[in-house]
């Protein structure tokens, strides 16, 4: 019998609606693992505790008078912390934003609560988003459940961390250029890049903002077709909010594969990918075979550089939106006789070291004299890039490849070289640069019982067909291991 | 991939107050994630429409109609330094 903090939403949902269970007592669930797991991972910044307890009896007292809110009805929820929540701190993992409590909510915010979800507390992240192991945060590395010596992945770790423990039944995070999918794939969670445009980014820290969309990580594909239904759509406060119609996500759930024509994306193998990657989605590409799926080779050659332009566009629209940390309105304020001096004092001791090399980065892609080599080169191969991926989705409907070309590595093993760091990102980024979705469902673990995560993306506004591809593979890999972090407590 | 990355130059630019040697760190580690970015110049061919939005959207504006603002005083009580509904910042110029 598993766990009540084991179960996924859809479960305890049933739970709930059959008075097995209250929603004070799932975030109860989730507050006693927290205690008993965060020392080791350090998943959160924040727990909420007296508030979410007190939400969770008004929701408790809703369902006796029979107002149903619907499936996210009393779950307890963990965000992100660069999203902003109205008077509970909000510090994207910054010193720069150490103390800073936000005098709004986020739009996702307000969904989640109006869709009856319960915010347990923050979780934790590399600074400002900008990292792949959640080893950038300024206060203090999360660690993986799966083996505490390892990273969770990142930029959403503690998001991904704590989903994978059961210290919160769903997390949001937030993707610019696989920051879901890679610690989702690292801890053996689902986790989903939407459409670019299709939930708001009002309230979200902006890192890269032509490229940053928030979406769930999910112990399940339901958990995550129900979470993104419930905070996605149109929102008048985000100018690239997509105001037409939205796909039905739950729609194909059980459907299954046959007839469709699955790609796989032969740029994302070889080398430095692990054998038990390739190996575990190599096994899944027959099983969906056999399922009925037809399986080709797609070519999408200018994957190769895409990494590339990646790290000029990200860094520069960075440099851009980091510039509003000033020391003049909110967060950290360095003494200065003068605003430029005051200002550059501030944003040196502020800002982490990741921070500071991206900013100067994008500020150099962007100065007189190399706007055209770097930063306007990069948006030619985003538009080279998204004309390749819509001619792929002419012959197939989804393509598929690893996650992340390795399972979870080591604490402090990429740290020092940054370009490796960056690499790890190589199978995720290039749908953040043409704004398509994407999902990475968990299929095996590896020889050291670390999970392997595999990723499927389709067209934007694709994410019907991209829901039932992974609900499949999620079926076929009948993927249950838990971490073992009983034991290791 | 340039000769030389002018880095005080850009530290200045981005408003970072670093001391010499961490623009010494900072520099070397540009200048290999410069090397790496600048693959981006091995596509080739005609120009292309710089991408925008994924899903095509141009311009969009919102009605105009007054809707209520944050509150002053929870906004300025994030500040550092406030003066009578005011935030309050150095001189902008030196007085040498």
């Amino acid at each position: 019998m598993s766990a009540l903090h084991d179960l996924t939403i859809v479960e305890v949902g049933e739970k709930l609606r059959s008075g097995e269970t209250t929603c004070v007592e799932l975030v109860e669930a989730v507050l006693a693992r927290a205690h008993q797991t965060e020392a080791q991972l350090h998943a959160y910044l924040t727990l909420d505790r007296e508030p979410a307890l007190a939400a969770a009896e008004r929701a408790d007292a809703e369902l006796a008078a029979g107002e149903d809110r619907g499936p996210l009805h009393g779950i307890p929820i963990a965000l992100k912390d660069n999203m902003c929540t109205r008077g509970l701190e909000t510090t994207a993992a910054s010193q720069i934003l150490a103390g800073y409590h936000p005098p709004y909510d986020a739009t996702v915010v307000t969904r989640l609560r109006d869709a009856g979800a319960v915010i347990v507390g923050k979780t934790n992240l590399d600074e400002f988003a900008m990292g792949s192991s959640t080893e950038n945060s300024a206060f203090g590395p999360s660690f993986n459940p799966w083996d505490i010596g390892r990273v969770p992945g990142g930029s959403s770790g503690g998001s991904a961390a704590a989903v994978a423990a059961g210290s919160a039944f769903g997390a949001l995070g937030s993707d610019t250029g696989g920051s879901i999918r890679q610690p989702a794939s690292l801890t053996g969670i689902v986790g989903v890049k939407p459409t670019y445009g299709t939930v708001s980014r009002y309230g979200l820290i902006a890192f890269a903002s032509s490229l940053d969309q928030i979406g769930p990580l999910s112990k399940s594909v339901a958990d995550a077709a129900l979470t993104l239904g419930a905070i996605w759509g149109h929102d008048p406060l985000d100018a690239t909010s997509y105001p037409g119609e939205y796909p039905d996500l739950e729609a194909d759930l059980d459907t299954g594969v046959a007839g469709l024509k699955i790609g796989v994306v032969k740029e994302f193998a070889g080398e430095g990918y692990e054998p038990a990657v390739e190996g575990a989605v190599g096994s899944m590409l027959d099983a969906l075979s056999d399922a009925g799926a037809e399986i080709v080779e797609v070519s999408l050659p200018t994957v190769d550089i895409a990494l590339s332009a990646y790290y000029l566009v990200a860094p520069a629209e960075a440099s851009a939106n980091l510039a509003r940390f000033d020391g003049i309105r909110y967060g950290h304020r360095a003494p200065g006789a003068t605003t430029e001096e005051l200002m550059a004092r501030t944003r040196a001791e502020g800002f982490g070291p990741e921070v500071t090399r991206r900013i100067l980065l994008g500020t150099y892609a962007l100065s007189a004299g190399y706007y055209d080599a770097f930063y306007g080169q990069a948006q030619r191969v985003r538009a080279a890039l998204r004309d390749e991926f819509e001619a792929a989705y002419r012959s197939v409907d989804v393509l598929v490849s690893p996650t992340s070309p390795t399972t979870a590595f080591r604490v402090g093993e990429k740290t020092e070289d940054p370009l490796s760091m960056y690499l790890t990102d190589i199978c995720t980024n290039p749908i953040n640069l043409v704004g398509h979705p994407g999902i990475s469902v968990p299929v095996a673990l590896d020889e050291k019982s670390l999970p392997v995560g595999m990723q499927v993306m389709a067209p934007a506004l694709g994410e019907r067909v991209m829901f039932r591809v992974a609900a499949e593979i999620e079926r076929l890999a009948g993927f249950d291991a838990r971490p073992l972090l009983d034991e290791v407590a | 991939m340039p000769a030389e990355i002018d880095i005080a130059h850009v530290a200045r630019l981005a408003r970072l107050g670093l001391s010499d040697e961490e623009l010494e760190h900072y520099k070397s580690q540009l200048g290999a994630i410069l090397d790496h970015a600048a693959r981006v110049q091995s596509l080739k061919g005609e120009p292309v429409v710089e991408a925008s939005h994924p899903l095509r959207l141009e311009n969009v504006y919102r009605e105009d109609v007054v809707v209520p603002s944050l509150d002053r005083d929870e906004v300025l009580s994030q500040a550092p330094e406030t003066e009578d509904g005011y935030f309050v910042a150095p001189p902008a110029m030196g007085t040498e």
